[in-house]
């Protein structure tokens, strides 16, 4: 059986001066925006807050500097993404490109793709999605239908894209097509697509909670120029697996209700009782052991080595984490939740109750990951 | 791992997998001590990890003493081993010679006359069988580190869940040695805290291993049982239970290196040690059906540890209180601040 490896990772001494910076930065950005608001942290996009975070360099900071990057360390880096999460900062704009899409094309990425859209994602003024989810391909990523057919000079793409998150905000797709019909995993491939090309129609959908963060894309007789193939053509799959380490250990992982505990201790402390502490101390324990685990996770990717199973288990966990949340806060207060009108913890509490089934379902369900931790086990 | 800990983990787990066999543990939970195996951990030198190279120790660091920690809780090891190596430990930082021996840790209401003992202590692990003792004291001008010999000392016989001996111990003005320990009182508990978060790290990689291993082998409906999606995720489950408390269990021990005060730490690591503990054993035993159920499996002698473990040294629950209250005094918004201190 193989063990997991969770190597404690410390942050250096160094990191400390640019947690204090993000600190006072995002105390005076956020000064206004209120907690239901700053609840949606990742899912939360603000075009001008993105630009800012490009300006003060906390976009692409491990980049080299010749695409915009800052060469800063990747401690850094974490230490900027859990400041932003749990201040609840709307990061969303500029998420998917400083986490994913940026990291895939200077991996895979042609010259001229990374010199054209890097630095602009790093000055946070070009934003990223990704095209994965089809209508009949969720869990099962290979069952990607949408066809990229070779034309003279590019692809001619047909199809739909699903629960694309801000696509109709963003300005590029990282988009998973099928470039042959007869190999499975090997026929799919990885393009980089302008989002303003004709043929293509974006459908923003409502999700439960009245937010419309995901998109419906169709494609229709799109034409993809071929310097707009990232990596190798059939090489799809490898790709998008070697991408989701990084999507699956991240600190978005466990702090998505963190501003909802914060607001519960808050209202614990009116109390005055005793009433909780219990519950609160399993919280901060569980926070804190999560983060221990990230952070191993980034130490692990940062020195070239492939923690993807220790991501999966980084994600569940932080899922089931976030979704006991508003369950334990209502168990706590017995307070209502609402919407639009009511307290802070009142309005926090009503967002998070409603996108918390969210938290199992993107970036991999539940079962998907506990089925590849399983693999990992040997178990087959 | 560095050097010193991939030389004692395999050196630990060497002998106590050889040598913690089904028999060894049914002797043992029958009342006869496994003397032999226990010379051999001290002749190895397992016990003294944390003490000091001067005093005929390895000089290691907690992070050292979780490989020695862990393998005891893996294997169910029927000694004190981590009582022992706290013991030593205590000893060590107050300036007081480790004796030979059976060594173990006890908390209690104690008076100190001098170099008299006098009080009691309940449910000390392995008091019977133990040649000396080791406690914590309030004194003037803090606490003191006691060590006293157990021959001649009334002994109440109990045992745990695990049929670990639990005695009591009732001290009448027993000679002792006490030095100040550098310590408070309630370090005892606290580090107690942190050999069992160690040991239940131990004992779940072994739940995980055990049951994975079950489930690839046993057969129903034509195939291994682990082939079936509905054991998959729960084994996954467990595994992920697992990965949290020795994660936890190696940053309290790191931060017992580092600080001064590492009670934060170590409370995080008990909560959820204990939590993991109530996660895992359930779905290793339904994984394991009713042969798991039975005493002649071995799989009991870690679940019933973990089931012990859990309450020994402060519950899961008590130190997730007193985590709790902290939190909520320190006030909502130094929660951030404070976690990510430490």
């Amino acid at each position: 059986m193989q063990e997991f490896r969770f190597d404690l990772c410390e942050l250096p001494g160094e990191t400390e001066g640019l947690r204090q910076e993000l600190r006072a930065f995002l105390k005076k950005e956020l000064a206004d925006i209120p907690a239901v608001t700053r609840a949606q942290t990742w899912s939360g996009f603000d075009a001008d807050f993105s630009r800012k975070m490009g300006e003060k360099g906390w976009i692409g900071m491990t980049w080299p500097q010749k695409y915009g990057g800052h060469e800063r360390s990747f401690f850094d880096r974490y230490v900027m993404l859990e400041e932003v999460l749990a201040a609840g900062a709307p990061v969303g704009g500029h998420w998917i490109g400083d986490r994913q899409s940026g990291p895939l094309l200077l991996k895979f990425g042609t010259e001229e793709q990374r010199q054209t859209i890097l630095p602009k994602v790093a000055r946070g003024e070009c934003f990223m999605c990704i095209g994965m989810s089809e209508p009949d391909s969720g869990s099962d990523l290979a069952a990607t239908r949408t066809r990229a057919e070779k034309v003279e000079g590019g692809y001619k793409v047909n199809g739909t894209k699903l629960w694309t998150s801000n696509a109709h905000k963003a300005h590029y797709m990282i988009a998973l097509f099928r470039t042959d019909n007869e190999d499975k995993h090997g026929g799919l491939t990885q393009f980089l697509v302008d989002l303003t090309l004709p043929g293509i129609s974006i459908r923003p959908i409502t999700d439960l909670s009245g937010h419309a963060h995901f998109n419906e894309v169709n494609f229709t007789d799109v034409f993809v120029p071929d310097d707009m193939l990232v990596g190798t053509e059939g090489g799809g799959w490898a790709q998008v697996t070697a991408e989701l380490a990084f999507e699956r250990s991240g600190p978005e992982r466990y702090l998505s209700s963190f501003i909802l505990m914060v607001e519960l201790i808050r209202e614990l402390e009116k109390q005055k009782g005793e009433k909780g502490a219990a519950e609160i101390g399993r919280l901060v324990a569980h926070l804190t052991t999560l983060r221990q685990m990230s952070l191993s996770v980034a130490g692990m990717l940062e020195q070239g080595e492939n923690p993807a199973l220790e991501a999966s288990v980084v994600k569940d966990l932080g899922a089931v984490f976030e979704q006991n949340m508003p369950v334990i806060a209502h168990e706590l207060t017995g307070i209502e939740a609402h919407i639009g009108t009511g307290s802070d913890f009142e309005q926090v509490l009503g967002y998070l109750t409603q996108v918390t089934p969210s938290f199992s379902l993107r970036g991999g369900t539940r079962e998907i990951l506990r089925g590849i931790i399983a693999r990992g086990l040997g178990l087959r | 791992m560095n050097e010193l800990q991939t030389i004692l983990s395999d050196s630990v787990n060497g002998l106590l997998g050889d040598r913690v066999t089904k028999p060894l543990l049914e002797k043992a939970e029958a009342g006869e001590f496994p003397q032999a195996l226990w010379d051999e951990v001290e002749a190895n030198g397992l016990t003294r990890v944390l003490v000091s190279e001067e005093q005929g120790g390895a000089g290691g660091t907690w992070a050292d003493a979780n490989m020695v920690l862990k393998a005891a809780g893996d294997h169910a090891a029927p000694l004190p081993i981590a009582e022992a190596v706290l013991a030593s430990w205590l000893l060590d930082k107050a300036g007081i010679e480790v004796p030979e021996g059976v060594i173990t840790v006890m908390e209690g209401e104690f008076r100190l006359d001098g170099d008299k003992l006098s009080g009691k202590a309940a449910r000390v692990p392995w008091g019977r069988n133990a040649k000396h003792a080791v406690t914590l004291v309030d004194g003037a001008g803090g606490a003191q580190a006691v060590l006293v010999a157990l021959d001649g000392v009334a002994i109440e016989e109990d045992i745990n869940v695990a049929r670990e001996p639990r005695d009591t111990l009732t001290f009448n003005a027993a000679p002792a040695v006490a030095k100040p320990a550098g310590l408070d009182a309630e370090a005892l508990t606290l580090y107690g805290a942190l050999i069992r978060s160690a040991q239940m790290a131990g004992a779940l990689a072994y739940l995980l291993r055990q049951s994975v291993q079950y489930a690839n082998e046993r057969k129903q409906f034509g195939r291994e049982i682990g082939k079936f999606q509905a054991i998959q995720q729960q084994l996954a489950v467990l595994s992920t239970q697992a990965a949290a408390a020795g994660t936890a269990a190696a940053h309290a021990c790191a931060s017992a290196d580092r600080q001064d005060d590492p009670s934060f730490e170590i409370a995080v690591a008990k909560v959820r040690a204990d939590d993991a503990a109530n996660i895992a054993t359930s779905i290793a035993h339904q994984v394991h059906g009713a042969i798991g159920f039975t005493y002649e499996h071995g799989l009991h002698y870690a679940t019933r540890r973990l089931w012990s473990w859990r309450a020994e040294f402060g519950a899961g629950a008590d130190w997730a209180e007193q985590l709790g209250r902290q939190t909520i005094t320190r006030g909502a918004d130094a929660l951030w601040p404070f976690v990510t201190a430490r």
